[in-house]
Formats: structure tokens, sequence, C-alpha cells
């Protein structure tokens, strides 16, 4: 097995209350592995520790070990900005930045010192192609992000993340407020992307775990339950508690 | 927009169509040895009928997992849930092309030939055509090539039905030729089953074309769908 995230007994509380406890979990290189759970599960707690989101919350306290591709994600030396570069984040609710399309996507590779013209137009074409939004808006570059509908915008993000060549992916509800279609253009990008990175989805959508990811990781109340490949968690998890979740007995 | 999905259902499409292809040689083979009075090739039979278990349990197991992932809808739905059935079609004709060749060696082994046979070999040819037509009416989503194997089905029921009057009259007359004209109406059954298991194919390649369920001669003209409650 190839891991490139890796927490063993990892746990997590805010002022003394703990929302993350005894997590071992290694995440597969060059994966889809979902996270699903109800609410207070801990599963988007998780996922912002693997870029130190979490960090921005007051009265965090970490135990046991998180690594990404071998590096103690905690330790006192890590670069958080560079961390944030290797493990990019795509939100719920799509920012773009008030700028034009172009300028959305080169922003970060401008700010680590990218200059060329020709190699900023080759970052723009290949993200937005990756993030399957190129055909829509190759004519209208200069146009403002804001501008875009809500799938657009959402894939503009992921643009705007793939732009700084993240290691890692992490998807925090991309689609919870998008249309099908848009949701079925994220999750087609989503596999195309896998050869050259690791996606991490944190999803309520139980149906979108099973279709859009290879492995399947299920919380419950700050603990991991189980965690397999997808076809065998959506057709014979091991634990009650998973298949009375999948199945919508709760959560 | 061309789905992931596209190619799970293509790769599923693909191992049919190789299960359908050694099920036709099984009873290609079959046939062979009852008309020649041959010993049937062994290893070979026992090589295409290993695949062809492998394979209806393969292709369950995917038809289930893709429902349970992918939550399909519509043509990718009736796909779905028709290949798992296809292959078990499949499975009992492989079955029934077996039981044909074990048959063919006790009737060699009871003697000479009872009589020159004529209605055997047209059910034989006939059950093949069948599943032939049937799976490139699968493979051609085309529900016109399934509904000629729904007619051709009557044929190998009519030869049944003379095989059987055939080999009662023969045996009634002479005890020796009971053994003999056993197995002939045996191997009538085993090809009557396999034109039967040929026209569940067909049915289900025109549920999943058209959406309409023509078993029991339901649906047939009338509207698609499932009778009412």
């Amino acid at each position: 097995m190839n891991a490139i995230i890796e927490a063993r007994g990892f746990g997590v509380s805010y002022g003394g209350s703990a929302v993350l406890r005894g997590v071992d979990l290694a995440i597969r290189r060059n994966k889809i592995t979902a996270i699903i759970g109800p609410a207070g599960s801990g599963k988007t707690t998780f996922l912002r520790c693997i870029n130190r989101l979490s960090d921005l919350a007051p009265g965090l306290g970490v135990t046991g070990g998180l690594s990404l591709d071998g590096r103690d994600v905690y330790a006192t030396e890590t670069d958080v900005a560079d961390l944030r570069r290797r493990a990019g984040m795509v939100f719920a609710v799509p920012i773009p930045l008030p700028r034009s399309v172009y300028e959305n996507v080169v922003f970060g590779p401008k700010l680590l010192g990218v200059r060329s013209r020709a190699k900023l137009d080759e970052i723009v074409e290949r993200t937005l192609r990756a993030a399957v939004l190129w055909e829509e808006v190759k004519d209208r570059l200069n146009v403002s992000g804001l501008k875009l509908s809500g799938g657009q915008q959402q894939r503009l993000c992921l643009a705007r993340t793939l732009a700084l060549e993240p290691q890692v992916l992490l998807l925090d509800e991309p689609c919870s407020g998008l249309d099908p279609i848009s949701t079925a253009k994220i999750e087609e990008a989503m596999q195309d992307l896998k050869s050259s990175l690791t996606v991490v989805l944190v999803t309520n959508n139980v149906k979108q775990a099973a279709r859009a990811s290879d492995r399947t990781a299920f919380f419950l109340m700050g603990e991991l339950v189980e965690e397999g490949p997808t076809a065998d968690i959506f057709t014979s998890p091991r634990d009650s508690r998973t298949n009375d979740y999948i199945v919508g007995r709760f959560g | 927009m061309k789905r992931h999905f596209d190619e799970d259902l293509a790769q599923l499409k693909e191992r049919l169509l190789r299960m359908g292809g050694s099920v036709e040689r099984m009873i290609h083979l079959s046939a062979k040895d009852l008309f020649a009075r041959t010993e049937a090739d062994r290893a070979e039979l026992e090589k295409l009928e290993r695949e062809v278990n492998d394979l209806q349990i393969v292709i369950d197991d995917r038809a289930l997992k893709l429902i349970a992932l992918r939550q399909p809808m519509a043509t990718d739905l009736r796909f779905l849930f028709m290949a798992s059935r296809i292959s078990s079609d499949l499975e009992r004709i492989a079955d029934q092309a077996i039981n044909i060749i074990e048959t063919t060696h006790h009737l060699i082994a009871g003697g000479p030939p009872l009589v020159p046979l004529v209605d055997l070999p047209l059910m034989a040819e006939i059950c093949q055509e069948m599943l032939r037509e049937a799976l490139d009416g699968f493979v051609r989503q085309d529900a016109s090539m399934a509904r000629k194997v729904l007619e051709m089905d009557d044929k190998v029921d009519a030869c049944k039905r003379r095989i059987f009057d055939e080999m009662l009259a023969m045996m009634e007359s002479d005890q020796k030729t009971i053994r003999r004209g056993l197995c002939i109406v045996l191997i009538s059954r085993n090809l009557e089953r396999i034109g039967d298991h040929a026209t569940n194919i067909a049915e289900e390649v025109i549920y999943m074309v058209e959406a309409r369920d023509v078993r029991h001669h339901h649906g047939e003209g009338a509207a698609p769908g499932a009778p009412a409650e």
C-alpha cells in the first residue's frame, strides 16, 4: 500500500472537548477517498487538519501523528503556506476572487513568482481543461469570475487550486450547492485528476461517495468506524453502524 | 460528455459477450458429438464450463456493485438488471449442453442408431440460431432481432413433441429401444430448455431496449411497464 496521508492515533480537541479520537487512517496515493459520516462525526475537522486550516480555530489541541507524504503535518518546522500549497482545498461555497477568470487561475502561480506569459497561459488552459471548464470560458477569460454560474465558479475554484500543482486535493462538500450536471462535471474531473494527485472528498451525499470514490472512510462521533474499498463499503460493510448510515437509518 | 461509468458498462457487456461465445461453442461441441457419434474433448468442455461459471459470478458481482455505486437510471439500470439475468440464462444453457454430452455418451453405449435423426438436428440448429440472434440483438441493441427468436421457439417446441411421439411409439413396440429412445427424448428436452433460455435472453434484450416486458405475451402491443397492481 502506498499511503500519502497517514494518521496514527490522531486526535483533535477544541477547548478541551474531543472532536476526533484515535484515528488510524492511511489515505492511498492516486486514489479518491471519500469521508462520510453524520454531522458532528469529525470528517471536516479531519480534512482541515491535513492542511492545518484547523489552526484557525481557537483552543485547538492535537494528539497522535498526522503526516503528508512522510512529513509530519504538525511539526514545528512545517512551513504551513507550503503545506497548503501541497494540499489544496476546495470549499462547499465557491469563492472566486473579484477578478477575471484568467487572473483567478494565475493568482497563486504569480505569487510563487511565475512571470512568463506563455507559462501562465499554459497553466490557465491546462487547469481549466482539468476542471472541465475550458470549453465554457475559453472565449471570455477576461470576464469576472463572479459573473460565472455557481457550478462554473466552483470549477474555477478547482482550477485555481490545481494551478498550484498540489499533491493532494481536499474537497469539502464541493458539490453541495450545485445542479446535477455541474456535479457530474466535478466528479468526472476528479476521475481524470487522480492519475496525477490524490483526492480526499468530504461529503454528506452518500450516493456521491458511492459513485465518485475508490475508497470510503466512515466517521461517527469523532471516531473512524471503518475504511475500505468503496465497492465493499457500499455492498457489504463490516460494521452495522456503517450499514445503518449508508442505508439511511440515521444521520 | 463521456462518462467513466460508460467504460464500466462496456466492460460488463464485453464479459457477457465472451460468456455468450463460450456457451455457443459448448452447444456446437455437444451437437457435433451427438450427430457424429464421437466422444467430446473433455478438457476443452471443462475449460469452457469453468469459464462460463466464473463469468457468471463476475458479471453478477459487477452488476450488483455498479447498481450500488452508480445509482443507475433508465437505460443504464435496465442494462445492469438484464446483464445479471442474461448471464444466468447463459449459465443454464451451458449446463444443458453438458447434459446433452452426457446423455449422448449413454446413447452411443446403448447400441447402433435407432432411426436416422431428422428433428433432433433441426432442433439443435434452430436453438443455436436462437442464441446467436438473441446475442446479436443484445450487441446491436436491436429488439427486432430478439423478436425473431420468440417466433423460432414455437418450432423448437413442435420438434420436441414430434420426437416424443415417435420415440414413444418405437419404445412401445420394441423394448430393446427403450434405453436409446429415452436418451433421445432427454436430449430433445435439453434442447427445448436451451430454446427457452434463448427466448428469455431475447425477452431480456427487448426489455433492455424498449422497456417493454413481453414475458408470458404480456405487453405485446400494449404500453410498456408492469401490469397494474
